[in-house]
């Protein structure tokens, strides 16, 4: 079998080589003279057609491409928290190492630090018969992730020769029947990673943003995304998410995006902490860093990678939380790469599968259960979408509002009066409101759906009421649709609007926001029960416990019983006064 | 050298040549005609027999038997020296000004590399432009990469040159620079800078590009990427901070849509090419900061927005790479004001990390949050007494649609050569606040409200 073959071809990123008989598709190759990182993507008889992870300037035709015999893979074991990687996993702090600030071509860094001794302490005795999955022992990776070490896929037999200490990922730390097991191994990243079965997600992933959590929530295990036009505020949604929500590691895929983000989380993660673990965020992060002009192929890669990764956590037991900013940075990559294999275009100029790709990483996501005995884990992931004009018939939105079950709908009107999130609350949705109604009945907030239900009915008479307004003045519209009007502002600038960053409402606690939208719909309802008494509106709109009611998302959770109170009496006297009145 | 006399084919910016061995892609390619002038080109596409070749100086005068190809074994490089100060280059980076041969110091790839994500120091040192619209409400900080939305007919060119000319780190004496890419613009335009650079003595500490509307626009291909090389070599091997103005990218965008075309690519929206975003972002990516390294580049690229439509694919692709937008308006220009910048949909995304106590004003983001609120609020106010009259309009309403006039002619407005420190805008920002009722200062804090707002008549 011949492994070394010549290039015959370049453009851009696509390369054409021949000579490499027995070369499989999605195999990994090296490219030209310095040994440039590959993928094999077509084949047509002897040509092959690589997609070239690095830029190919002055590289020639004639020179060697080698087949390694391997699809591109992860490395997975200790090491990977508190990492940023580029799309094909190599660390960029070692290859500032080696090429100093800027990126330069052929670096080889492994995935894995390979100088660097972990603490491994055992769980599994000699003499246990184990399979794929089952736990080996534990090591400590930081202060907020105790990562277990697994028996490797297609592994199992009797452990042998396990020992406590201090080792590299590459040294064997047991036998599992005949085969030597390392703390790390490696997955092919285009494949999920095997589990034994999948279960229907329960419980939302708590966010702190309170027109997600209460809302339009995601389930743990559960899909989501967030299309909207720039400057609409997707990335900041996406930081809040990545800081604030209750999983315990979080993948972020920095995709095609700028440069200066993915320095902010570097900056800003190790000095926040988290709500939980009261450690640095950083200490549960996973970063995946190809911004928009590092080499468009790898691009591609870097959502598998960022997916593969968080698949490994999950089969350790843990949930994980993937973002991916932005999806269509990442099909633009598939696009490009379609487009130079002259393939026929789909809508759009994107490829005919781009459907299926995007389905296809969607369904990475999920509750599962794997190992024996069985641990539940989840990967949620949640992706923004870019579309151009922010126009949501875009091809990439309409194929992922296919696959997920909540669409948070980002509106540039919104973002324009700075109400931020500027996620529309009559066009968002989220499916997972009824696979999470068990979780509020054991939290005791048995009434939070049919709250929901109503504060979202309140903004959506809002919006015709708001029509009508337009036409004829409000003076004109009754004293129940004006409190309607009165309510839903109340909804809108108290509740939704939340300001990222202010340090007490930047996250609130669920039970908080309970409490939050009770009282608010407690206004409403003993305001409604006044007006149709005959209490004036005008009182209803300048009563005082507004002004506590709007000061609620910087107060104590413990503060709020006490506005309740004020509440209640500032609506008794009322009665009093209205009663009053109405002789 | 080998000359190759093998042209197979020329087609717009484009040729094709058989039989050539050894040659790279992206290696430059000189072109040599009948007559013996040569002409620059870029390896875009090769394979075993042919390579398929940009250039970037038109193909007029070029034929099939007389004129050949060699190549140079390299990539477009750029030699650069810090003797480029004061000097002027065309659109491809040679010298078209008469000071004489440049001895480079090196020659540096005009692509350059991606800067690591890893080495990026975040940009969060605010820059004085002396422009209360962009220093209060779109603060702009060294190291970020902030356009113009502009359309043609209005000022972008005037209020550029005011901030290259204004735009200072408040207490601090650094070495500062400024590099002017021209792409297809006009000779006055080209002439209006060079002569501001001149009066305000800004010459000698600038490097200009200039590639004008009657030059070959595939020259424009090269021009952001030569200028950003110089750039580069500026900040980060001589420590300095500098200043990159792009002028005018929309019509970087028709000469990439034109080899795109040339080459039968699949066009995406509007004809450009669907790999515009990932070619904008490698020029728009270059500027930055980088750990451990004084100097910084700062962007300001200028772009016309066809039909004055934000949805169109450059400035819409602009707009997700770079880091904010500063938006003309031709409505406020209508109305006299200078500079017109609509301050509602312009963003400063960096602003949050560059504003408050220590680096502007503890006051800032507040007093700016409520300069916001406030004008929405006004010019909603107005909209509404259009529809409805100013009668159906209530007290409070009536205030605020008072404030949105002050607000334009006051606080956005101001004169070409006024500088306007950030200390005077924000005070200036208070005093406006006046007009509006106490309690609908939600934004601001009650202690900044005593601390800054002067007792007045209101």
């Amino acid at each position: 079998m011949n492994k070394k073959g010549k290039i015959i071809r370049v453009a851009g990123p696509l390369i054409q080589a021949v000579g490499l008989d027995d070369v499989k598709m999605y195999e990994v190759v090296h490219v030209g003279r310095q040994g440039l990182i590959g993928e094999v993507i077509e084949i047509q008889g002897e040509v092959i057609s690589v997609q070239v992870y690095e830029e190919t300037g002055g590289i020639a035709p004639g020179e060697p491409v080698e087949a390694t015999g391997s699809p591109l893979t992860v490395e997975l074991g200790p090491g990977l928290i508190q990492s940023i990687y580029d799309g094909i996993q190599r660390p960029l702090e070692k290859v500032r190492e080696q090429t100093g600030d800027y990126i330069l071509r052929g670096v080889r860094a492994a995935g894995l630090a390979r100088d660097k001794k972990w603490e491994f302490k055992p769980l599994a005795a000699n003499g246990t018969q184990v399979q794929e999955f089952s736990i080996l022992g534990t090591v400590k990776e930081s202060e907020a992730i105790e990562s277990k070490i697994m028996v490797p896929p297609g592994v199992s037999g009797k452990v042998s020769g396990i020992k406590a200490g201090s080792f590299l990922v590459t040294d064997d730390i047991c036998k599992v029947g005949d085969t030597p097991v390392q703390m790390m191994f490696k997955w092919p990243v285009r494949k999920p990673l095997p589990y034994t079965k999948k279960i229907q997600p329960s419980e939302p992933l708590v966010t702190g943003t309170r027109v997600i959590d209460s809302f339009f929530p995601v389930a743990k295990g559960g899909t989501g995304c967030i299309p909207g036009p720039f400057g609409s505020g997707k990335t900041v949604v996406l930081h809040q998410l990545a800081k604030w929500s209750d999983a315990d590691v979080v993948v972020y895929v920095g995709c095609g995006e700028r440069g200066n983000e993915m320095t902010d989380v570097l900056t800003e993660f190790p000095e926040l902490l988290d709500p939980r673990s009261g450690r640095p965020l950083l200490e549960r992060t996973v970063l995946i860093a190809n911004t928009s002009n590092m080499p468009v192929a790898a691009r591609e890669a870097s959502i598998y990678t960022g997916i593969t990764i968080a698949e490994y956590f999950r089969n350790q037991g843990m949930d994980v939380a993937v973002m991916a900013d932005s999806t269509s940075r990442w099909a633009e990559a598939l696009r490009e790469m379609s487009g130079r294999l002259e393939e026929m275009p789909g809508e759009e100029g994107y490829p005919a599968y781009l459907t299926s790709r995007i389905a296809g990483f969607y369904e990475r996501s999920g509750v599962v259960e794997a190992g024996t005995p069985p641990r539940t884990g989840s990967v949620s992931v949640v992706g923004a979408v870019s579309p151009p004009g922010g126009d949501l018939s875009d091809p990439v939105v309409q194929a992922t509002l296919r696959m997920v079950k909540v669409f948070w709908s980002l509106e540039s009107s919104l973002a324009y009066q700075r109400h931020f999130p500027a996620i529309n609350w009559l066009n968002s949705y989220s499916l997972y409101i009824d696979d999470i109604t068990d979780f509020y009945e054991k939290n005791s907030m048995k009434e939070f759906p049919a709250m929901r239900k109503q504060a979202l009915k309140i903004l959506q008479e809002e919006s015709s009421l708001q029509e009508i307004v337009r036409l004829v003045g409000v003076e004109s519209i009754s004293d129940e649709d004006r409190l309607t009007l009165e309510t839903a502002k109340i909804l809108r600038e108290d509740f939704l609007h939340q300001h990222a960053f202010d340090e007490q409402d930047a996250y609130t606690a669920v039970s908080k926001q309970f409490k939050m939208l009770g009282i608010i719909m407690m206004f409403h309802e003993r305001a409604e029960k006044a007006v149709k008494k005959g209490v004036p509106i005008k009182q209803i709109m300048d009563i005082p416990c507004k002004e506590k009611i709007a000061r609620m998302k910087i107060m104590d959770e413990a503060e709020l019983p006490e506005v309740e109170k004020i509440l209640k009496e500032n609506f008794a006297a009322l009665q009093v006064a209205g009663g009053g009145k109405e002789e | 050298m080998k000359e190759y006399r093998s042209i197979r084919s020329i087609q717009g910016p484009l040729i094709r040549v058989d039989g050539v061995t050894g040659v790279g892609y992206s290696e430059v390619a000189n072109i040599r005609l009948e007559d013996g002038s040569r002409r620059m080109g870029k390896v875009l596409d090769i394979s075993r027999d042919s390579a398929l070749i940009q250039l970037f100086e038109g193909t007029e005068g070029i034929n099939i038997n007389g004129s050949g190809v060699s190549f140079l074994g390299e990539t477009l490089h750029f030699g650069v020296s810090p003797e480029i100060l004061g000097r002027v280059f065309n659109g491809v980076g040679k010298i078209i000004d008469d000071g004489g041969e440049i001895i480079p110091d090196k020659k540096l790839d005009i692509d350059g590399f991606p800067i690591n994500p890893y080495a990026r120091d975040y940009p969060e040192e605010f820059i004085e432009t002396g422009v209360s619209a962009i220093d209060a409400m779109t603060t702009l900080v060294r190291g970020q990469k902030l356009p113009i939305f502009s359309a043609s007919g209005l000022p972008h060119n005037e209020l550029a040159a005011q901030i290259a000319r204004q735009a200072r780190v408040v207490g601090k004496d650094e070495k500062f620079a400024v590099v002017f890419a021209a792409m297809g613009i006009t000779f006055e335009e080209a002439r209006f800078f060079q002569k501001d650079f001149a009066r305000t003595g800004a010459l000698e500490r600038s490097v200009l590009f200039i590639n004008l509307a009657d030059d070959p626009a595939i020259e424009r291909i090269a021009t952001p990427r030569v200028a950003l090389t110089a750039a580069e070599y500026l900040a980060f091997e001589k420590d300095m901070h500098v200043l990159v103005i792009l002028t005018d990218m929309t019509n970087y965008c028709d000469a990439l849509r034109e080899i795109s075309a040339a080459r039968k690519e699949i066009p995406g929206r509007r004809g450009y090419p669907g790999y515009m975003y990932t070619d904008l972002a490698s020029i728009f990516e270059r500027a930055g900061r980088i750990k451990g390294k004084k100097g910084s580049i700062t962007q300001i690229p200028i772009l016309t927005m066809p039909e004055d439509d934000k949805t169109h694919p450059i400035p819409d692709l602009t707009g997700y790479i770079t880091e904010g937008q500063v938006i003309i308006s031709r409505v406020l220009n209508k109305k006299g004001i200078y500079p017109p910048i609509d301050v509602l949909p312009s963003l400063s995304r960096l602003k949050e990390k560059g504003i408050g106590e220590g680096k502007t004003r503890e006051d800032h983001g507040n007093v700016t949050a409520q300069l916001f609120a406030s004008y929405a609020r006004g010019k909603e106010a107005k909209e509404l007494a259009l529809i409805l009259g100013e009668a159906s309009l209530t007290e409070d309403d009536v205030k605020f649609a008072a404030f949105a006039d002050e607000f334009e002619q006051r606080f956005v407005a101001q004169s070409v050569n006024e500088s306007r420190d950030l200390a005077a805008t924000l005070d200036l920002g208070w005093e406006l606040l006046k007009k509006i009722p106490r309690k609908e200062l939600k934004r601001v804090k009650e202690e900044q409200i005593k601390k800054y707002m002067k007792a007045g008549t209101d």
